[in-house]
Order: C-alpha cells, then sequence, then structure tokens
C-alpha cells in the first residue's frame, strides 16, 4: 500500500515537472563538490551546508540575506532575562514541513521539533545521538554548546526556553548557524519506526524554502520550489545544483549557459568573466583572514621590534597580485571588514625594507635565519600558500633574514603548528563561522588558545582582559569599543603579518536577479529569481 | 576448458588477499591522524579526539584491525566513508556504472579505431597512410590527457558550443536510474530526447580517454600484425595463393591478437588511471573522481574499501584476457 | 626450416661494429626516428647546458612582468621569448630547466623497471611452474591497481614529491614487462630455432638471455617507449593533481598543472609546457620505433 502511494507520487511528480517544464522557472547552480549528506548538524563544511541547511531548513532565528543581522526565522521573536542566562523564543504557528514522495507530515512545527534538534546533538544517550556509525555533532560540540547549555525547556508548543551556565553574547548568531536546523521530530519518529534512522540523511524534510526532490550522487541534486513555505513560494519552481568540481570546467559551464551561477571562479578568470555581456559578477570581502603567526615565544621573535621589522619587509602587494590575482585585499586587521566592530583606525606596518633591516640591526640581531611553513592546500584565505611563501621568502631576504620553506601534510601541518616549541613562522587562516569577532579574537589570539588555534603562542595580558570583558557584555554595542581597542593592542603587538582577507567572486547570468552575496559564505538562493 | 577456469578462479583468492593488504597497509600507513584531517582549523579538545580513535578503532594494533577489516569484508561490510557517514559500498556501486560506461565507450571507441587502422597500416607498411596512422597514434598517447580535455573543452564547448561541457545527461533530463548506465536508462524513460543528450554528453570524455588506448591498440596491432606477415605460415599461406583477405583476416589477424588482446587487457587499469583524471575534467559521477576525493580528505575506509574494489575489478578483467588467451591460442589452454 | 637458427649462428659469427653499422643502417633509413633522434639530442643538450642556455634563472621572479604574453604577441617583451607565468618567471627559461626533471623521471622510471620486469618475466616465462604462478600473482596484485591510482595512494603515503613520484610509477610499470617478457617468452618457447639451440646443448642461462630474449625485444622496446612517455605523462597528472613534484620545481608536469587556471586568459602559460611534453615524448616515441625496426631481427628480412 505504501509502496503505491510512493509510486503514485513520484509519478504525480514526474508528470508534474514534464508538464511545467515549458513554464516551471529553473535555476541550475553549479556548485563546487557534493554535500557530504542532507542532516546539516554532523558536517562543518559549506558546501554540505548549501545544499542542505540553506535550501531545506530554517532555524530559530535567521541571518539576513547578504548581512551578518540575525533576524527572526522559526522563532517570531526573543528574549533574554537580565542576567542574560535565559532566551525565551515565541515560535511561528503554522509553518508547515514539506510533503514529499516519502514523507507527508500530520502537524505543523512545534517545540518538539527544536527540543528534538537540539536533544540529538546534545545528550549521549538521546536516540538519535549516534544514528548511524561515526556520527559526531562537530560544530555543536566546537561551538561549546555542550559546556554552554544547562537546559532546553519546552514552555508550552509554541515557546521554548534555553536556559545558559554562563551569559555568552554570541549565543543568539550561534542559533542562526547551519547545526541548528530545524528537523522535523515525526518524520523522525518515522524513521525510527521503520529501522531507517540513516535515511533522515539522504532524504530530508525540513521546513525551508526549497524541498529536497532528488540526488543523484557526485552529479545533480534537485529541489522544488516549497509550496507552503512560511515566507510565501520562491519564485523560481526548480533549484539544480549540478555538481562541478573542477574550477575551470565550472566557468565554462557558466559561459556557455549550462549554469546560471558559479562559486568560486579561479582568479585568472575574474576579467574575462567580467567582460562577459552575458555574465554578472558580484563581489564581496569574505569572512576571513589570513596570517603569518611568528612564535612569540621562540627567540628573537618574542621581540615586538623583530616581528614589527618583518611585517615591514613583506610587499603585501606583490603577494595581492601574485598569489590572490586581485582577488584579495590587504589585511591590517586580525578580523575582517565585513564585520561589526572591526577598527579602521588602525595603521598598518609600511613596506620598507631599509627600515626594517634598520630596525633588526638595532634589536641586535643579525644573520637571522628562519623557517615558513607553507600550508599544501587550498584555502580561501590563502589560494596557494606556497607561492606566498617563495614571495616572502624573497622579501626577508633582502633584509638580510634567511628564510627555509618547510611544508607538511595537512593533517601533521595542523597539529605540528600547535606546537609551543614550534620552530618558525606559520602560514594558516581562519574563516569565520557567526560573524562574531569574539569567534576570531578569541578563539585565534585569546590566552586559552596558547598551544592550540593561537599559532603564535600569544598570550598578552591587555589584550586578554579585552576580549574576556566584551563576551559579557549583553549588546554588541557595548561590546564594539573593547573590540576596536584589541585590535589596537594586536597591531602594536603583531603577533602575527596579517596578510590578506579574500574576495569572494560570484559570477552568474544575467537572468538572475536577487541574488545576495552572503557575507558568512554561504550559498543562498531563497528570494532570488531568473528571467525566462 | 572448466577446469581451467576453476584453477585460474582458485588464483584469484590469494591475489585479492594481496590486494587486501595492500590496499589495507597503504593506507594505514598514511601519516596524518585521520580524526585530525576531520576536524582541520577548528581542532577538537583531547578528550573528543580520543574518544573518536576509539570509535573507529583507530587506538587497536595494526594487525587486529587488518583482520577486523578482512573478517568485515567476508561478511560483505566494506565499511563507512567517513565523509558521508554511508556505506563505502554502496557508494562504490552507486557511481560504478558511470565509469564503467565511459570506460566502454572509450575502449570501443579505441578498438573500433585502433585495430582496422593498425591492421591497414601494417598491410601498407611504409605508405603515407601508414606514415600518418602511426603519427597520429603517437600524439595521441603522448598527450597528456588532462590539458587534451581541456583544450577540447575550449574549442568544443566553450566555443563552438557543439557539446556540452560536463556532466551526463541535460539536466531538464530526470529519471530514476535503472541500470546506472546512462545511455540505457535514458533510452527506458521514453523521454525525448535524452538518448541524444546522453550520447552528446559522453562524446568529448569518451574521446579524451579513449586517446591513450587508441594509440596504444593501434601501434600494437600493427606491430603484432608485421610479425605474423613475416611468418612462415602466412608466408605459405600466401604462396599457396589464398587470397590477400583470407590471410589478413583469419591467419594473421588471429595470431596478432594475442599480444593485442594483451594490450586491451592492460589498457583496463590505465583506463580506469585515465578515468581519474578525465572524471576529474568532466565532472563524470565515477568511481574515480570519488577516489582522487576520498584520498585527498584522507577517507580512510573508502580509499580502502575503493583501492580494494576497483583493484578487483582490474582482477576480474585480467581473468577475462588469460580466458581469452586460452580460446584463440589452445596452445597456452593445453600448456598449462 | 632453421632460418632463426641460422640467424644466431651469423649474429656469432659477425663482429660487434658490423652490428652497430648494420643497426644505424636500418635505424637510419627510419626518417622519423632520426628525427626524433635529433629532437631528443637537442632536449638532452638543453637539459645538460640550461644553466648556460636559459637567459633567465628558473625561479627568478620578475615582479613588473606577471603574466607576459609570448614576444610575437601585443604586449611581448623581448625578454621573455614565450611569455612568462603567474609570479613573473620566464617560461622558457623555466622549459629548458624543466627538460631535466622530464628526462630524469623517464631515465630512472625506464630503467628500474625494465631491468627488473625483463629479468622476472624471462625466468617465471622459461621455468613456469609454481614459481612463476607465485610471481604472477604478486603481479596481479600491482596490475590490479589502475597506475596512477597506486602512485596517488604511494604519494600519499611517502609524501608528495618528485621522487617518491618516480618510485611509484616505476614499481607500478615493472609489471607489464613481466607479462609481456614472459607471454613473449612462452610464444617463443614453442618455436623451432628455440628447439634447435636446446638440442644443439645450448645452457640455460645463454638459451633465456641470448637465443630467447632478443626475439621477444619488439614488443619490449615499443613497451619501454610507451613508458618513458608513460612515466612523464604520470608524473604530469600526479602535479595535475598536486602530487607530483611541488612547486615550484620547473617540472612541466607541474608548470603545466600549477597555471592551469588561466588557461582562457593566458593561454602560453598552459600550452607551452604541454607542447614541451607533447614534443619531448613524441620525439623519444618515434626514437622507440626506429628501435624497434632495426633491432628485431625478423622485421629485418622482411
Amino acid at each position: 500500500m505504501k509502496r503505491v502511494t510512493t509510486l503514485a507520487s513520484a509519478l504525480l511528480f514526474t508528470t508534474m515537472l514534464a508538464a511545467g517544464t515549458a513554464s516551471a522557472k529553473t535555476l541550475v547552480y553549479c556548485s563546487e563538490g557534493s554535500p557530504e549528506g542532507f542532516d546539516p548538524a554532523p558536517y562543518t563544511a559549506g558546501t554540505t551546508f548549501n545544499a542542505s541547511s540553506r535550501p531545506i531548513y530554517n532555524r530559530l532565528v535567521e541571518f539576513e540575506r547578504g548581512t551578518t543581522k540575525v533576524i527572526p526565522g522559526l522563532a517570531e521573536s526573543w528574549e533574554a532575562s537580565a542576567d542574560g542566562l535565559e532566551f525565551t523564543f515565541k515560535l511561528r504557528k503554522g509553518v508547515k514541513f514539506h510533503t514529499t514522495s516519502y514523507f507527508t507530515p500530520s502537524r505543523d512545527f512545534n517545540a518538539d521539533d527544536v527540543i528534538f534538534s537540539f536533544s540529538r546533538q546534545w545528550k549521549k544517550d538521546h536516540p538519535w545521538n549516534q544514528y548511524t556509525a561515526g556520527v559526531a555533532w562537530e560544530y555543536f560540540d566546537g561551538m561549546d554548546m555542550p559546556a554552554l547549555l544547562k537546559d532546553i525547556v519546552k514552555v508550552d508548543d509554541y515557546t521554548v526556553k534555553f536556559v545558559l551556565n554562563r551569559p555568552e553574547a554570541p549565543f543568539i548568531a550561534n542559533l542562526a548557524m547551519d547545526f541548528a536546523s530545524i528537523l522535523s521530530a515525526e518524520y523522525a519518529a518515522k524513521l525510527e519506526a521503520d529501522g531507517k534512522k540513516d535515511m533522515i540523511n539522504q532524504q530530508p524534510v525540513g521546513t525551508g524554502p526549497f524541498m529536497f526532490v532528488d540526488y543523484q550522487k557526485d552529479a545533480v541534486i534537485r529541489y522544488h520550489a516549497h509550496s507552503d513555505y512560511w515566507g510565501g513560494k520562491q519564485q523560481i519552481d526548480d533549484l539544480i545544483f549540478a555538481i562541478t568540481t573542477d574550477a575551470a570546467v565550472r566557468m565554462q559551464k557558466l559561459k556557455a549557459g549550462e549554469c546560471h551561477v558559479a562559486p568560486y571562479p579561479p582568479p585568472a578568470e575574474i576579467a574575462s568573466l567580467k567582460a562577459d555581456p552575458n555574465l554578472d559578477v558580484m563581489e564581496q570581502e569574505g569572512l576571513n583572514v589570513g596570517y603569518l603567526a611568528y612564535n612569540t615565544m621562540q627567540a628573537p621573535f618574542d621581540k615586538v621590534e623583530v616581528r614589527k621589522a618583518l611585517n615591514m619587509a613583506i610587499n603585501k602587494q606583490a603577494i595581492l597580485d601574485a598569489v590572490f590575482q586581485g582577488a584579495g585585499s590587504a589585511a591590517k586587521n586580525p578580523i575582517p571588514p565585513t564585520m561589526w566592530s572591526y577598527n579602521n583606525e588602525t595603521v598598518d606596518d609600511t613596506y620598507d625594507p631599509e627600515a626594517a633591516k634598520k630596525m633588526l640591526a638595532d634589536a641586535g640581531v643579525s644573520d637571522l635565519k628562519m623557517k615558513i611553513w607553507a600550508m599544501p592546500v587550498q584555502r580561501p584565505y590563502n589560494p596557494d600558500a606556497r607561492k606566498m611563501a617563495e614571495l616572502i621568502q624573497a622579501d626577508f631576504a633582502k633584509v638580510g633574514v634567511g628564510a627555509e620553506i618547510v611544508s607538511y601534510e595537512w593533517g601533521e601541518y595542523l597539529e605540528r603548528s600547535k606546537a609551543k616549541d614550534r620552530d618558525g613562522a606559520v602560514l594558516l587562516g581562519w574563516t569565520g563561522d557567526n560573524g562574531d569577532p569574539d569567534n576570531f579574537l578569541a578563539v585565534l589570539l585569546g590566552c586559552s588558545a596558547v598551544g592550540g588555534n593561537n599559532r603564535a603562542q600569544w598570550c598578552y595580558k591587555p589584550f586578554e582582559d579585552l576580549i574576556q570583558k566584551a563576551k559579557t557584555l549583553p549588546t554588541n554595542d557595548q561590546r564594539e569599543p573593547l573590540y576596536a581597542e584589541a585590535q589596537k593592542v594586536f597591531k602594536e603587538q603583531a603577533p602575527w603579518a596579517t596578510i590578506a582577507h579574500s574576495v569572494v567572486f560570484m559570477p552568474m547570468s544575467k537572468k538572475v536577479s536577487n541574488y545576495k552575496m552572503d557575507p558568512l559564505g554561504s550559498h543562498r538562493f531563497d528570494g532570488v529569481d531568473i528571467a525566462e | 576448458m572448466l577446469r581451467f577456469l576453476a584453477s585460474r578462479l582458485l588464483l584469484l583468492v590469494p591475489t585479492f588477499i594481496g590486494i587486501s593488504i595492500v590496499a589495507f597497509g597503504f593506507i594505514r600507513l598514511l601519516p596524518g591522524d585521520p580524526v585530525l584531517l576531520m576536524s582541520g582549523e577548528r581542532s577538537l579538545p583531547p578528550e573528543r579526539h580520543e574518544e573518536l580513535l576509539r570509535q573507529f578503532g583507530f587506538d587497536r594494533p595494526i594487525w587486529e584491525q587488518y583482520f577486523t577489516y578482512l573478517w568485515k569484508l567476508l561478511q560483505g561490510d566494506f565499511g563507512i566513508s567517513f565523509k558521508t557517514k554511508a556505506p563505502v559500498l554502496n557508494e562504490f556501486l552507486t557511481l560504478f556504472p558511470a565509469t564503467v560506461e565511459l570506460a566502454f565507450c572509450a575502449m570501443l571507441f579505441a578498438v573500433i579505431f585502433g585495430i582496422p587502422a593498425g591492421v591497414v597500416a601494417a598491410v601498407r607498411r611504409g605508405s603515407v597512410y601508414d606514415q600518418s596512422v602511426m603519427g597520429t597514434a603517437l600524439v595521441g598517447y603522448s598527450m597528456p590527457i588532462f590539458w587534451w580535455g581541456l583544450l577540447l573543452i575550449i574549442f568544443f564547448s566553450v566555443t563552438l558550443q557543439w557539446t556540452p561541457v560536463s556532466g551526463r545527461i541535460g539536466l531538464v533530463y530526470f529519471f530514476k536510474p535503472v541500470t546506472g548506465f546512462m545511455l540505457i536508462d535514458s533510452l527506458l524513460s521514453g523521454q525525448k530526447g535524452a538518448f541524444t543528450s546522453a550520447v552528446r554528453h559522453l562524446i568529448l570524455p569518451t574521446v579524451v580517454l579513449g586517446t591513450i588506448p587508441l594509440g596504444v591498440i593501434a601501434r600494437q596491432t600493427r606491430s603484432a600484425m608485421l610479425e605474423v606477415l613475416g611468418d612462415d605460415y602466412v608466408r605459405t599461406a600466401r604462396a599457396k595463393g589464398l587470397a590477400p583477405f583470407r590471410v589478413i583476416g583469419i591467419h594473421a589477424l588471429r595470431n596478432a591478437m594475442i599480444p593485442v588482446i594483451t594490450t586491451i587487457g592492460l589498457q583496463v587499469g590505465t583506463l580506469l588511471a585515465g578515468a581519474i583524471l578525465t572524471e576529474t575534467i568532466f565532472s563524470w559521477p565515477g568511481v574515480g573522481k570519488w577516489m582522487i576525493d576520498a584520498i585527498s580528505r584522507r577517507d580512510y575506509p573508502s580509499v580502502q574499501s575503493g583501492l580494494l574494489l576497483i583493484a578487483g575489478v582490474v582482477m576480474l578483467v585480467n581473468l577475462i584476457v588469460d580466458l581469452l588467451y586460452g580460446l584463440i591460442d589452445p596452445r597456452i589452454r593445453h600448456g598449462r | 626450416m632453421s632460418d632463426a637458427a641460422a640467424t644466431v649462428a651469423d649474429t656469432r659469427k659477425t663482429g660487434r661494429m658490423t652490428l652497430l653499422t648494420e643497426f644505424w643502417r636500418y635505424f637510419s633509413e627510419n626518417r622519423g626516428a632520426v628525427a626524433g633522434l635529433a629532437v631528443f639530442l637537442f632536449v638532452v643538450i638543453l637539459a645538460v647546458f640550461a644553466d648556460v642556455i636559459a637567459p633567465h634563472a628558473p625561479h627568478e621572479q620578475y615582479r613588473d612582468a606577471f603574466l607576459k604574453p609570448p614576444v610575437w604577441q601585443v604586449g611581448g617583451d623581448y625578454r621573455f621569448i614565450l611569455g612568462t607565468d603567474a609570479v613573473g618567471r620566464d617560461i622558457l627559461s623555466r622549459l629548458i630547466y624543466g627538460s631535466r626533471y622530464s628526462l630524469f623521471i623517464g631515465v630512472i622510471v625506464v630503467s628500474i623497471s625494465l631491468t627488473l620486469g625483463v629479468t622476472i618475466g624471462l625466468f617465471t616465462g622459461y621455468f613456469r611452474g609454481p614459481l612463476d604462478n607465485a610471481v604472477m600473482r604478486v603481479m596481479d596484485v600491482f596490475l590490479s591497481f589502475p597506475s596512477l591510482l597506486l602512485a596517488l595512494v604511494l604519494v600519499a603515503l611517502l609524501g608528495p614529491s618528485l621522487t617518491n613520484a618516480m618510485i611509484a610509477i616505476a614499481l607500478i610499470q615493472q609489471p607489464h614487462y613481466v607479462r609481456l617478457t614472459r607471454a613473449a617468452v612462452m610464444s617463443e618457447m614453442v618455436k623451432d630455432y628455440v628447439t634447435a639451440a636446446k638440442v644443439s646443448g645450448v645452457g640455460r642461462l645463454r638459451l633465456m638471455f641470448v637465443t630467447i630474449l632478443p626475439n621477444c625485444m619488439a614488443p619490449l622496446i615499443v613497451q619501454a617507449a610507451l613508458s618513458f612517455s608513460t612515466a612523464i605523462l604520470d608524473a604530469a597528472a600526479l602535479g595535475f593533481l598536486g602530487m607530483g613534484a611541488q612547486p615550484p620545481t620547473p617540472e612541466w608536469g607541474t608548470m603545466l598543472a600549477d597555471s592551469r587556471e588561466f588557461v582562457t586568459r593566458a593561454w602560453w602559460v598552459v600550452t607551452m609546457p604541454g607542447i614541451a611534453i607533447l614534443v619531448t615524448v613524441l620525439a623519444i616515441n618515434l626514437m622507440g620505433d626506429g628501435l624497434r625496426d632495426a633491432l628485431d631481427p625478423r622485421l629485418k628480412r622482411s
């Protein structure tokens, strides 16, 4: 019986598609890779989120399209208690889950779905905590949620209260992140009853603007607009992800009209894409920073003057030209300019090899030999670490510093570079998660991160006090001056040579309208339209 | 013949064990802690790290891990991918038909053009035809195929827009896979234009992947034919006044086929290797691209079992080549 | 009847010099082979005298000249005849230095795999029996992995570098020689001249290496030529996938891979190394053909 309905709905859908081909608006997005799965919470890759959490799901709060501002999502409103330890969310009523060939919801979204979506990640004894072998809740754990959460209480069907162990200003922003996507508890119960729990990762059901139709592994993902979407039906009817891993080929497909939007163009092609009369190229600074971290525990890099002198020896413009091919902007602060609290007052170290040479001599440093660590992989904040290291090597040579380039395989590199007694300066970077400055400053430069993500091994009391205080203040207006000051302290102390922020380009067909680039780096197609 | 087949099948067992040792050993000796790679720049607290190591069994001695692995293999459990958390065997089986389809078409392309070209070149040895065919064959297999693929895409897909840039079928066609082979599925779907679209998507990848085998086969056929044409029995047959076609087609070609079939058999590995590049360039959703991805992500279970499965396939093809030997040259069969 | 046995006898009689002269006579008849040899010698000269010939150092970055087109194009610079790459290095110089790497890869890989493979193949093909079976199973294990795939995994295991890439490629190629040698030996073994030699009491090693091996050379030489090119191409493919010689090494494959993102904007950056590979490999293969024609004792007669 069930099989018959499934078949019938599948047939219905196919005819719907067939009948609709003439008038249906289809947007084809050439995505850069395959999603790891369709349950966003166990994963950390943006590629996965673009295919799962963004089209299929909603969260209690959402990032406004094109900004890092947090706006209501499945929660219509929320309020914080005076001590900053309790957040109460009023849930939106009448929100429909997707009706698909494999699931028909019998009820609207309610508090049970919220409790389910978080408990499964939080409680080790939850039946969904290990729903398939090797599931790990990387982001939930990574954002320190287990330590932060004290309780999640269902007050009534449409009210949920989060109780925290300590006041944490960035918490609301965390809830807008992908791992906080709300899944259907009813669908989960059905899968559990059928003994097919792992299907939640392959046949997703959400409340989002698009519903999942089909996935042909490593080839095509198909979505259809959710006709009962609480935010109104999308203007495009079908959304197709054509998975095209090779960047050059992706651009060729775009030029040939085989897809409408294609991310991550190779920097060298941007000029030709801009020149193409059928294409628009949008651009924005990415939420990232690439840096060279000295080991501030190692002599002579424990001296501020030495670090400053080396910073002055680096010709950033040459790096931007050669490594980023113009797809980067010089970094002066450890946070990107699209982030609130960015301190535009800080003055960058000027490129001046002569002065640098003199500073080194004054500091009593001569015949300095050092290592530069170059990452073996391509990252948004550093498209070619090897090339960057070569350029820096040449720059250092001009001020009499002999640099040797070393590299390790990626896992080794990450691990070895953490060591407090690491020899040399390391090239690395960071991409932000939730648009909060704490996500850069505390994670990368805080005292507790020494021997870990703090690759400069830099623990400096005045800086640490500023960022710790900022974390406890309830509003962003109050936090902002503290972060601005922290950036100034950072620049004076120069634990890193801040190198660049990538500039993200998004080429698309001129037919596409209303696309907004996301400062957080995701690719969202809600609210986008396409001309016939 | 049956006994021959049985003995060859029996011989596959040690080979298979050898392959499993190689696949397992190589991967487990890779530097880098898999759990570290999974967490990337973000890194995990040490307890969580330990927990994950335990969960995947990396804390146990390597021989124990191997036997656990082998035991699970025997039960048809090829492990769970780190990346997708799905069974590796399922992933492989989903993607494998795409690779088979591409490799088969490429081989067909190479054989259809390569053998006749080689035969005619041998018969007309030294002619302009011979020289140009052999020249082309040389250029063919001297080609860095990823470069060749990009050039073809730029010329035929971007500039002329004759063929699609990548993918297996036009996106307007949507049907559930039945066999996994797009050419067959598109016919079964009954949708107008689907088959043509699938063919158009196959052309460039086929040519790119078939280029090296084409060169090799044409050359090998020519060289084998030349040897055979010089042999006593062919000369005898010629002297007896048999028609040239009969001499070339039956006597010579049959004997020349032994090295040619060896070559074709050996080319299967080359084809799968080429598929890694071709699939990468054309975004072809096959096992080659999947393996590259798995290697670069250190997805241990996928690399391990992927190697094993791919090697298993090559092994089977080698068996078939051996059997064909037996069919073509009875002396070898009886010689065993 | 014993035409071939007669050849063996002839060979014994004639001196080494006449053999070489005869070889050159046959080799030089093949115009393609001579052309190949000329190009190959040219590449060898480039490789040996790279320091003198190359106009620039291979790693010198001219910051005033990123992505300069070749001299004949608008915007070209006479200093950089074939243009510059993305960090302002002279492509011509890099290609000249790169010839060292490509030849080196080819020579090393072929020497290792040929020596190993032919020896193993001869013995197993001649003696057959259980040892043959065991060896062939080991070869089957190697052959069962697509070359590039095993090379990729090996390189990932050993760490991406040119040396490791060469070791991996050589290991992967030797079973081809084993199989070819063995198959050829097996089909030669039943021929009359072998029987004749056996009857006349020729020793085993001599029979294997002197009587049989020369008659198996044709496919082996074709294979050696093939594997020289395959070695260069596989190394390039490994580079393309980020697992071969590491930048800034001016290895052609790595140069090609390094700059492939410029394929539509700066065609020369991608095209030049591609052409260099193609020409060199073509030349080697042409030579291989000439060698085969000149060496094969039976083809000579026809």
